[in-house]
């Protein structure tokens, strides 16, 4: 199937999804999801026959500073039994970056998303423990936005006593 | 023996038992035991791993952050300290993704010379892995000899890109130089000397009993799982799962190669660590093939919108000397757009996407390094196996802390 009738079918599957133009993903499939769709429309492309979504390559985000929505949170879909990719991008306006977790969905959103939370301050609803993972605790901003400067400084943060104040949850999943 | 009510029941025996803690231990940031700054927040039950929780990032460098500073070419020498142990791979894979930006496709012999470098760079990047894996269960020989092997190879990229590790070698539209004019002489001699190293280290490891015992059954994963943790490369093919990107959406000239995708059954550790030694070798095959198929002629694209021009040109004329001002000061004005090209890495799918917003630098450059979504594993693959157990599993997810933590 051409990425253009994939693209139609998809829209016509997934209700609040619309193309991407083809020329900007250079022939890739690209679709743009509504938040409050999204959830709804990442489980249809994980179990719908014609889709199979099995795995969730990556998720990151974007931030259009200046643009009205601010963020784009983007899944990289790929399914190994159709040999196909797929690209949702979802709005996300800068008063209120939430979008719903896809950790239910699939396990690799887990980190991914700790990771998007990390670096540009989205948060994942639903998530089962968001909490940053390449920077320490008492980083403050996130790094990745493009209004966070380059030659930041950190203010320095006092030793932490492991046990009273443990890094990780010390109750329930992990 | 009746007990009366309020004294001793089974329940608080066990709360009173001290060998029935949970034991809270924290594994690393820097423990001898694994290669790679990473830290364990262990819950053991005994020597039973209850509950772990892997702690990563401390050799966050803030690539994607440093790529949005520069041109797009200077994103090269970053691409190479994602994953250190195969730099050329690296390379290739983020050239390839600013090159389907730009709309660019590079001559073919700098196609077959991207192969073999980046296949020589899968060779260096496996035998680092299972010789750590055989190091660091006790097998020091082993790793020895596969680090003898690895020095061949080195030797190999050295005489290629001038570098042994940090090669910066490829450039969007080409690769930096050409091959030695001794290049299948010289492969011919690494191969050789490979070929035999890893058929000793084969005899030594593969159906050892001790090794055999500490890998097989170890930090199993199923097939479900493994396709829902996003794990790709090895560890996913040692599920049973044949997806590879060379051969799944074939790029450069891989459509025109002959070699096999080996997989596993089991998804444990054995497995990995038997289709990686299997891969070893059709990576050698596909250099080999590599060599006898390419052909004379260029390895850089003629572009003056993306490539500099000639020296001679620049010295001489005063068009040249423009073309070469602009494009290392302003950098080269790929077309707005965003693209994400998958590759296939030494640990799995190397992807890069990227956001160009027209300008001379990358708007937003994200690599989906392949060992991230292997230590996000790691949890589900440790619980129930013992301490010890940690090490050979962390070995075979071939962690890099340059490309997980980017």
């Amino acid at each position: 199937m051409t990425s253009d009738a994939f693209l139609n079918r998809l829209v016509a599957l997934l209700p609040g999804a619309r193309p991407f133009p083809l020329e900007d993903a250079r022939g890739e499939a690209v679709i743009v999801v509504e938040r409050d769709a999204v959830a709804s429309a990442l489980r249809t492309l994980r179990d719908h026959p014609e889709t199979q979504f099995e795995q969730l390559s990556d998720l990151t985000a974007v931030d259009y500073l200046g643009r009205t929505p601010r963020f784009e949170v983007i899944y990289q879909l790929y399914s190994v039994a159709l040999n196909h990719r797929l690209r949702v991008k979802v709005p996300v306006p800068d008063d209120d970056p939430v979008v719903p977790s896809a950790s239910g969905i699939w396990k690799s959103a887990n980190w991914a998303e700790r990771e998007a939370w990390d670096m540009f301050g989205i948060r994942f609803e639903g998530h089962p423990d968001l909490r940053r993972i390449l920077m320490y605790p008492e980083f403050q901003g996130h790094p990745l936005r493009k209004d966070y400067p380059l030659n930041h400084r950190q203010p320095l943060v006092p030793e932490r006593d492991p046990i009273a104040r443990p890094w990780f949850p010390r109750n329930g999943p992990h | 023996m009746p007990t009366a009510p309020g004294s001793v029941t089974p329940r608080r025996l066990a709360e009173a038992d001290p060998t029935n803690e949970v034991m809270e231990i924290q594994m690393g940031p820097s423990h001898p035991a694994s290669h790679g700054t990473i830290k364990f927040n262990l819950r053991l039950d005994g020597e039973t791993i209850v509950d772990v929780d892997v702690e990563i990032g401390y050799l966050h460098r803030g690539f994607e952050k440093m790529c949005e500073q520069g041109t797009w070419n200077h994103v090269f020498p970053y691409a190479d300290r994602l994953n250190y142990a195969s730099p050329i791979l690296n390379n290739v894979g983020f050239a390839l993704a600013v090159e389907k930006l730009a709309g660019v496709t590079v001559p073919e012999r700098c196609q077959y010379i991207r192969v073999i470098g980046g296949e020589i760079s899968r060779l260096t990047d496996h035998l680092t892995c299972l010789g750590m894996a055989a190091n660091e269960v006790g097998a020091i020989s082993a790793g020895f000899y596969m680090l003898e092997a690895r020095e061949f190879l080195y030797d190999l990229v050295e005489a290629i890109t001038g570098a042994r590790l940090t090669v910066t070698y490829c450039r969007l539209g080409g690769v930096m130089k050409d091959l030695p004019a001794d290049m299948a002489e010289r492969t011919r001699f690494a191969l050789k000397q490979v070929r035999r190293i890893v058929t000793d280290c084969d005899r030594l490891l593969s159906r050892n009993r001790i090794f055999f015992d500490r890998m097989r059954g170890i930090g199993q994963i199923s097939r479900e799982d493994a396709l829902s943790y996003g794990l790709t490369g090895p560890l996913l093919r040692a599920t049973g799962v044949s997806y590879d990107v060379r051969k799944a959406q074939p790029y450069l000239v891989y459509d025109r190669m002959a070699f096999s995708v080996p997989t596993g059954t089991e998804g444990d550790n054995y497995d990995r660590f038997m289709v990686r030694m299997a891969e070893i070798e059709q990576a050698m095959r596909i250099i080999e093939q590599a060599l006898l198929q390419i052909p004379e002629g260029p390895i850089v694209i003629t572009d003056p919108r993306y490539f500099l021009p000639p020296k001679g040109e620049v010295y001489t004329s005063i068009e040249g000397l423009m073309n070469h001002f602009k494009l290392v000061i302003e950098g080269q004005k790929v077309p707005p757009g965003e693209v994400y090209v998958a590759t296939e890495g030494g640990n799995g799918e190397l992807g890069f996407y990227l956001v160009s917003d027209g300008s001379g630098r990358p708007y937003r450059v994200r690599v989906r390094p392949p060992s991230f979504y292997g230590m996000a594993a790691l949890g589900a693959m440790l619980e129930g196996h013992m301490l010890a157990d940690i090490i050979t599993t962390f070995g075979q997810i071939n962690m890099i802390g340059g490309e997980c933590d980017h």
